[in-house]
């Protein structure tokens, strides 16, 4: 517990009453939550470590109250923390003691589906799966996968960027979404990019997504769907350790194949999911490696083929490739229900979310059991083995004190090994609190600076999801300035060009 | 036009912090092939041309770091070499401006968003970017992205610079994703299809899951259908591909020499005459509505991406096609004009009031002095209009 998120502003709290007042004009009905008792439910997202109730809760339906719940907020100095479903596992929508909370879990609207164009309208409240959903009959479907697909809404997958396990085959949102619109925090309504590629004029859109929640808004998402590829085949390989794992999985991709899907885990995962599932995963590995083509049924045939072989090339000592539909659903069923199997085996666990380069793999594994041995705290890994994403389960009880710092302090130690190895503090969570003061590890003062100016050239007053992403809140004058030394500049006339 | 060669960033940082003070305009250039662009304007010329060379290039990781002045013919030829390929197919405009190939640089083409057929299924540029070191108009180095293909830390700055033209910051070092490049590629060509009975197949095959990865148009009658991969997937989905699309055409195989040069002409708008040359964006719908409406004038055009790019080449200095793009939700950029032209024309389409002034306080977020405005995209030269 040791993120500290910004103190409250004395003057809003003392204005509440007039705030849910104010509120209440703008959305009527239900649509404005003040009762401590129903505040509660929003105190948390996937993070849930962290809790703080918001002030209130505004629910609005309509573009148009979004715009003047944001434009009051904006002229009152009130800030306002944006939230889809909450499944956020870095904290991005957790609430702040003196912000509004705005849900836009109303905007369930699928507007429209163009199957020529292949590209679905949509509202931000709607689902990731009910997107395919809508168009799966027509033998469509929308692509990036984050696990929490059931629930997650597609505007909070715009906020984050989200990924899932096929996103080395088909991108993360961000190469699957073509335009949205977006209220900024001073109101004003606009539209970014749209229903062609490539808009001319830099490209808004494209720092729009991932910017968890501090740009604006997104109150209407148009997304590329996808025909649904004709077969699916995977392969369950296992290792005896993860450096032969890993040696396979940069042959397969030096091969020229692309998987959709390439996982990993490690023994402890291994065992925490068979003991839950009962797939028939091999217990005397050390690595498991399940591998997933999709696409036309002669592809896949192909692939599966080549990938066992280059598989036995790098020392497989177990490989079964799915034969039918329900067998390759089984290969899958352990690596989904590693994080509750996990869950089995410990009282709590901490998911980080770290990206190497996969030529590190071995001796970024090697650290972890020497940090896991430090901390006296298990670890158990699954890893999107095809693109480098780490998603370490550190084991701990909460009950236990100090635990939870315990955890906290190794998956920090291990994301800045991620840094150090090449790698990001994060590959498809997000920054949100939980990764914030780690920040500086991956960038300068200099590059978060930078950062924060395209922040205040959309919310100067930064009254939009405080707290968030940066470190340190610098106001956006102080940013503004350029420093000259002594007015003078080095090489006044440039001689050496 | 004056020109400086700075040799690394802190040269480059230099000549940003003396400009920010003088006043003096900078305009970035990778190898100049599309300096024929954009307004007239009195500014210097900052050449990237001595940032060359390989930083780092490990295929099994899909990740190459690279200078920005390094050809892009050698950072092909750099991939191609272990199979691979820059999959949003960038390519060299020179033959546009009657000038040699082989200027294009890939800082330039990334600063420029350029991407050819393969667009329409595996991203532009813009999906291609991962990292990159730039100097920006404060005469600050700083980095935005990262070097590995799975990263959401911080603003995703990389998207804003493909496509800024130079406008944010000088790129001194790109780091880019590369992928495999297909074992084999058949194209499957249709004949005598009007522009809506070629968007309508194209639509068709792209929506299909033989996994078409690129389809174009040419205006003779020619619509191309790319099909790529491994040899026997190739070699069923070709065999698939004709039943897909029966009601909307019938197919047949090109051999590879012509359909390299069918793909070049829709790709690039290369082989159109005229003295005026357009690419209008737009949902791929409506290209028919767009060729038709613009048939008075008679263009030569092509389609690519499904439809979702024309290109327009006609002798007309008017703005017909940026008002009929407008019209039907899309956007022209003016590629090619005589320089009459160019001086009130801008090249990219005006974006309406709050997103100019969101992107004006972007370009400010890292130019606050102007520095980049050189008035080469007009309606932008702020500086200028405060000095006036």
């Amino acid at each position: 517990m040791s993120i500290a998120m910004p103190l409250p502003d004395a003057q809003t709290l003392a204005k509440r009453v007039s705030i849910v007042a104010a509120m209440r004009a703008i959305v009527p009905g239900e649509g404005v939550i003040d009762n401590p008792d129903a505040l509660r439910p929003y105190e948390s997202d996937g993070l849930t470590a962290y809790r703080q109730p918001p002030m209130l809760v505004v629910l609005p339906e309509t573009v148009e109250q979004v715009s003047a719940v944001l434009r009051w907020c904006h002229a009152e100095n009130v800030k306002v923390v944006p939230r889809g479903s909450g499944t956020s596992l870095s904290g991005g929508a957790l609430p702040l003691a003196d912000a509004v909370l705005l849900g836009m879990g109303k905007f369930k609207r699928v507007i429209e589906i163009d199957y020529a164009d292949r590209v679905a309208v949509v509202q931000p409240g709607v689902t990731n799966l009910a997107i395919t959903q809508a168009v799966e009959n027509r033998g469509f479907y929308y692509a990036p996968d984050p696990s929490s697909q059931i629930a997650c809404s597609i505007g909070g997958n715009v906020a984050e960027n989200s990924g899932g396990v096929h996103c080395l085959k088909y991108g993360l949102t961000t190469n699957n979404v073509l335009g949205v619109e977006l209220v900024l925090m001073d109101g004003e309504v606009v539209r970014l990019g749209g229903r062609h590629l490539d808009t001319s004029g830099l490209d808004l859109l494209g720092v729009i997504v991932g910017s968890e929640g501090l740009l604006g808004v997104v109150t209407e998402v148009t997304v590329r769907i996808l025909p649904r590829p004709e077969a699916a085949r995977a392969v369950l390989v296992g290792f005896p350790d993860a450096e032969l794992a890993g040696a396979c999985v940069a042959q397969v991709i030096a091969e020229g194949i692309i998987p959709a899907g390439m996982e990993m885990m490690d023994r402890p995962a291994i065992h925490a999911a068979e003991a839950f599932v009962n797939v028939g995963y091999p217990l005397d590995v050390g690595a498991l490696l399940i591998v997933e083509v999709d696409g036309p049924v002669a592809e896949c045939n192909y692939l599966i083929e080549e990938i066992a072989r280059i598989a036995n090339e790098n020392g497989a000592v177990t490989s079964r490739i799915s034969r039918d539909e329900q067998e390759r659903l089984a290969f899958w069923a352990g690596r989904k229900a590693a994080f509750p199997a996990v869950g089995r085996i410990s009282p709590d666990y901490y998911c980080m979310d770290g990206t190497i380069p996969r030529r590190r793999l071995p001796d970024v594994l090697r650290q972890m059991e020497q940090l896991s041995e430090k901390y006296g705290l298990g670890v158990a890994n699954v890893f999107h083995a095809g693109d480098g994403n780490l998603h370490p389960l550190i084991l701990y009880d909460a009950n236990k004190p100090g635990e939870l710092d315990r955890a906290e302090q190794f998956g920090n130690d291990i994301l800045r090994l991620c840094v150090a190895v090449g790698g990001v503090l994060t590959g498809e969570h997000g920054v949100g609190i939980e990764k914030r003061d780690l920040m500086p590890a991956m960038f300068s003062e200099t590059d978060l600076k930078q950062q924060q100016r395209v922040k205040c050239a959309f919310d100067p007053g930064l009254l939009l999801n405080p707290g968030k992403v940066f470190p340190t809140l610098h106001r956006c004058a102080e940013l503004g300035r350029v420093h000259v030394h002594h007015g003078k500049l080095p090489f006044p006339e440039l001689p050496r060009f | 036009m004056d020109k400086l060669e700075p040799r690394d960033a802190q040269d480059l940082c230099d000549i940003v912090a003396n400009a920010s003070q003088t006043g003096r305009k900078l305009e970035i250039q990778g190898g100049g092939s599309k300096a024929a662009m954009g307004a007239p304007r009195d500014a210097t010329v900052v050449s990237l041309a001595a940032l060359t060379g390989v930083v780092d290039y490990d295929p099994a990781e899909l990740v190459l770091t690279v200078r920005p002045g390094t050809p892009l013919c050698e950072v092909e030829a750099l991939v191609a070499a272990q199979d691979q390929m820059l999959a949003f197919e960038p390519f060299d405009h020179g033959p546009l401006f009657a000038n040699e190939l082989g200027a294009t640089t890939i800082g330039g083409v990334v600063a420029a968003g350029v991407a050819g057929s393969r667009r329409v299924t595996a991203g532009g540029a813009r999906d291609h970017l991962l990292g990159f070191t730039s100097v920006s108009g404060r005469g600050e180095i700083f980095v935005g992205g990262a070097k590995v293909v799975k990263n959401v830390t911080g603003y995703d700055l990389p998207k804003l610079f493909a496509g800024s033209w130079g406008r944010l910051g000088a790129m001194t070092e790109l780091t880019l994703k590369v992928l495999p490049r297909p074992r084999m590629t058949v194209t499957m060509a249709a004949y005598g299809l009007d522009p809506r009975a070629a968007h309508a197949a194209m639509a068709c095959a792209l929506g299909s899951n033989a996994d078409v990865s690129a389809a174009a148009h040419l205006a003779r009658g020619i619509t191309l259908l790319r099909v790529a991969g491994f040899a026997p997937s190739v070699e069923a989905r070709c065999e698939g591909l004709p039943g897909l699309v029966r009601e909307h055409c019938a197919l047949h195989r090109l051999d590879g020499a012509e359909a390299t040069d069918l793909w070049r002409e829709a790709a690039t708008g290369a082989g159109l005459r005229g003295e005026v040359l357009w690419r209008v964006h737009l949902q791929p719908a409506r290209a028919p509505d767009l060729i038709a409406r613009l048939e008075p004038l008679q263009p030569q055009w092509s389609l690519d991406w499904g439809g979702g790019l024309v290109w327009l080449a006609l002798d007309s200095h008017g703005t017909q096609v940026r008002d009929a793009a407008i019209a039907l939700g899309g956007e022209a950029t003016l590629v090619r004009s005589p320089e009459a032209m160019r001086r009130t024309v801008s090249i990219f389409q005006p974006r309406a009031g709050g997103v100019a002034a969101l992107e004006e306080r972007v370009r400010r977020a890292f130019d606050p002095a102007g520095v980049f405005e050189t008035g080469r995209f007009l309606g932008e030269a702020h500086a200028d209009q405060l000095r006036a």
